[in-house]
């Protein structure tokens, strides 16, 4: 994963609410086995209509997405996240997250800032005013802001998830530093496993 | 000290590592795998040369997109049978135990966790899929990961999890007849809202979750995502117990009795504290049916379609509108009035054998209206063995509906089942957002009698409409 600090350039604002992951990423996108491409599938089910926002020439090229409440609720699709980055966004604003989205955003780079419904409707009318206006989303400040309209807000961001964005670290690596405490728990945990109940019946097929 | 409640019993017994300031590292027992979240998991692994920690504890099968043709019929869809392989692939390099499609114990991960005894009391369950949820009805913690997550877990066995807040859902009384499993849960759904579940564990508790079968309450635990809680439990009791006794080879051998005593040990504590609390009375439920394009847009089946001016909420109003256009419906028109175009019967909601016996018993008092396709899908091979063992296909068959192969099928219509745009289906599935079942179609969630009553009617209707 990369290291983020300082997300800058256009926000598109999106003006919904309760944009599902199915809305994100239709399901019939589901059925790539690669990590990329998926961009292409963003909003599919709205980019036919010209008037869709991300059709809108003046928000081309935009790396930040302003949304409305609620967002990214539904189904735990990480393809989600692959399409809003793979797309070229590397924030989401809104004044809720589904709790599964924002996860695997925070696994990923893509950067969830929650800020009030005012706040985000602030933000909304000066990106709707102008759309050619530079806003900033700073991780190590954790802050948002945008310069030429003298607009600045905070937002929370634990320190983890901080952390983990300004030194692009990942996940797995952490966690297997713990291995000696994995194995000391197993050694203690009886809890049957599939091999158990099945024996190698899944592994005697490829044999 | 107060009590602990369920969750946090399971929760502490799972515990690898704690540190101050960073999320537990949490041990899982068992992890589920299907092929549409899988894939890139196994490949970030191969990416990384890491191999799978405990291959034993990891489960696959193929269901979200597998046709619900016989197995002899091939895969058509290209990117279809590119996942089914990915997924064939993989298990085979990684060690893993997978059903295939057409295996005898192949279906919904959720339902075949549960049937085969794998899905145990006190376990840690997670799979890439939200409705990983229907597992706590065994009093087990499960819950829905992403992608990453999924690698994760191959690779550690361990997932960095910050602790949940509780809720208790408490539904007092006895439902009336003819209220079933996913009415009580819609009512939930309703009453919390989309988001009202949010950063919680739900533990359903009350008269009416205990007057549910496993499989009821399975129906209930599925559906806590739509209300965004990330799990649902119900406490082990005898039901619970007698639901696993002979279930599985682990049930059989002679330690059940002292497995089954410490399961009972799987409750929450009297003087437990639950962050949250709602109070539901089961005697006050009717049979419901979604109306909008969000699981928490419920009526009564005997109600009408909403109006946005019911609403003070600015909000709340540009949703109702925009979800009675992409609807087409009226306010104000009777559900009855409503005619449907098809009928799905399945899905991890409702496609287990007490579903099949509910629907079969009304589907074989008429015929499907000639206008609708009814489909029904049984939840997994066994499920479908049983029901054919039982008749069922058979008075299926004869009313006109389809009896096809297990799998999620029109439930998120990634195989062939799918709706065409402006088609308006009743469907015992869990998910009624814009074009979940196929592009443009309309879905209204309602139970597995209401659906069977609505295919022979072509309206929306509850069992009684059609005789007895
Ligand atoms: S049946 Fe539907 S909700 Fe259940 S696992 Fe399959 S796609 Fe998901």
């Amino acid at each position: 994963m990369k290291e983020v600090h300082v997300i800058e350039g256009r926000a598109v604002p999106l003006e919904r609410s309760d944009v599902d992951t199915d809305q994100i990423i239709p399901s019939e996108w589901l059925k790539r086995v690669e990590r990329t491409g998926f961009g292409r599938g963003l909003f599919a089910e709205w980019r036919d209509d010209p008037s869709f926002v991300l059709n809108d020439a003046r928000y081309v090229g935009a790396v930040i997405l302003v949304a409305g409440a609620r967002f990214g609720t539904g189904s735990s699709r990480e393809h989600a996240v692959w399409a809003l980055m793979d797309y070229g966004f590397a924030a989401v604003v809104a004044s809720s997250f589904g709790d599964i989205f924002q996860n695997n955003s925070a696994k990923q780079g893509l950067v969830t800032v929650q800020l009030t419904a005012t706040e985000v409707s602030e933000l909304t009318q000066i990106i709707r005013d102008d759309p050619a206006r530079l806003v900033v989303v700073d991780v190590e400040r954790r802050c948002v802001e945008v310069p030429a309209a003298g607009w600045r807000r905070e937002f929370t961001l634990d320190a983890m998830t901080q952390e983990r964005l300004l030194r692009g670290w990942d996940d797995i690596a952490i966690t297997l530093r713990r291995s000696d405490d994995i194995t000391r728990f197993e050694s203690t945990s009886d809890q049957p496993t599939v091999a158990d109940l099945f024996g190698d019946v899944g592994r005697a097929r490829y044999a | 000290m107060a009590g602990a409640t369920l969750y946090e019993k399971i929760w502490a017994r799972h515990v690898v590592t704690e540190t101050p300031g960073e999320p537990t590292l949490l041990y899982v027992d068992l992890h589920l795998v299907h092929e549409v979240t899988s894939p890139q998991a196994f490949d970030g692994l191969r990416l990384n040369a890491r191999p799978v920690r405990r291959p034993e504890r990891t489960l696959a099968t193929a269901d979200h997109n597998v046709p619900t043709d016989p197995p002899s019929v091939p895969v058509a869809d290209p990117t279809s049978r590119r996942q089914l392989d990915a997924l064939e692939e993989n298990c085979r390099e990684f060690g893993i135990t997978l059903f295939p499609r057409g295996h005898e114990n192949q279906g919904i991960v959720h339902v075949i966790g549960p049937e085969l005894g794998v899905t145990q009391p006190g376990m840690t369950i997670v799979c890439g899929d939200s409705h990983t949820s229907t597992h706590g009805a065994l009093a087990a913690l499960a819950f829905g990961i992403g992608t990453s997550e999924v690698e994760h877990v191959l690779a550690t066995q361990t997932l960095p999890q910050q602790r949940s807040r509780t809720m208790a859902v408490t539904v007092n009384g006895t439902a009336p007849p003819g209220v079933s499993a996913k009415d009580i849960v819609l009512a939930i759904v309703a009453r919390l809202g989309t988001g009202g579940g949010a950063g919680y564990v739900i533990e359903y508790r009350g008269q009416a979750i205990s007057d549910l079968s496993l499989e009821g309450r399975m129906t209930v635990c599925n559906m806590s995502i739509e209300a965004g809680a990330r799990a649902g439990l119900v406490a082990v009791d005898e039901k619970t117990i007698d639901y696993l006794r002979g279930r599985s080879a682990l049930t059989l051998d002679g330690l059940f009795e002292e497995r089954a005593a410490r399961w009972r040990e799987l409750v929450s504590d009297d003087d437990a504290q639950f962050d949250a609390e709602i109070v539901l009375d089961a005697a006050q439920l009717r049979p419901l049916v979604t109306w909008g394009t969000n699981p928490a847009q419920v009526v009564a089946l005997d109600g009408v379609v909403p109006s946005p001016e019911d609403y003070d909420d600015a909000d709340e109003r540009a949703t109702t509108r925009r979800s009675l256009e992409y609807m087409d419906l009226v306010p104000g028109t009777a559900m009855r009035d409503v005619r449907v175009d098809v009928v799905f019967i399945g899905s991890c909601t409702n496609s287990r054998i007490e579903d099949l016996r509910a629907a079969a018993e009304v589907a074989g008092r008429g015929t499907v209206s000639a206008s609708v396709r009814a489909l029904v899908v049984p939840g997994s091979h066994r499920v479908k063995a049983q029901a054919e063992l039982e008749g069922l296909d058979v008075v299926f068959r004869n009313a006109g509906f389809e009896w096809r192969e297990p799998g999620c099928s029109m439930c998120l219509g990634m195989n062939p089942d799918q709706l065409a745009a402006g088609q308006r289906c009743a469907s015992t599935s869990n998910r009624n957002f814009e074009g979940r079942q196929g592009r443009g179609g309309r879905t209204h969630l309602v139970s597995p009698a209401v659906a069977a009553a609505t295919a022979l009617l072509g309206r929306f209707a509850t069992p009684d409409e059609v005789g007895a």
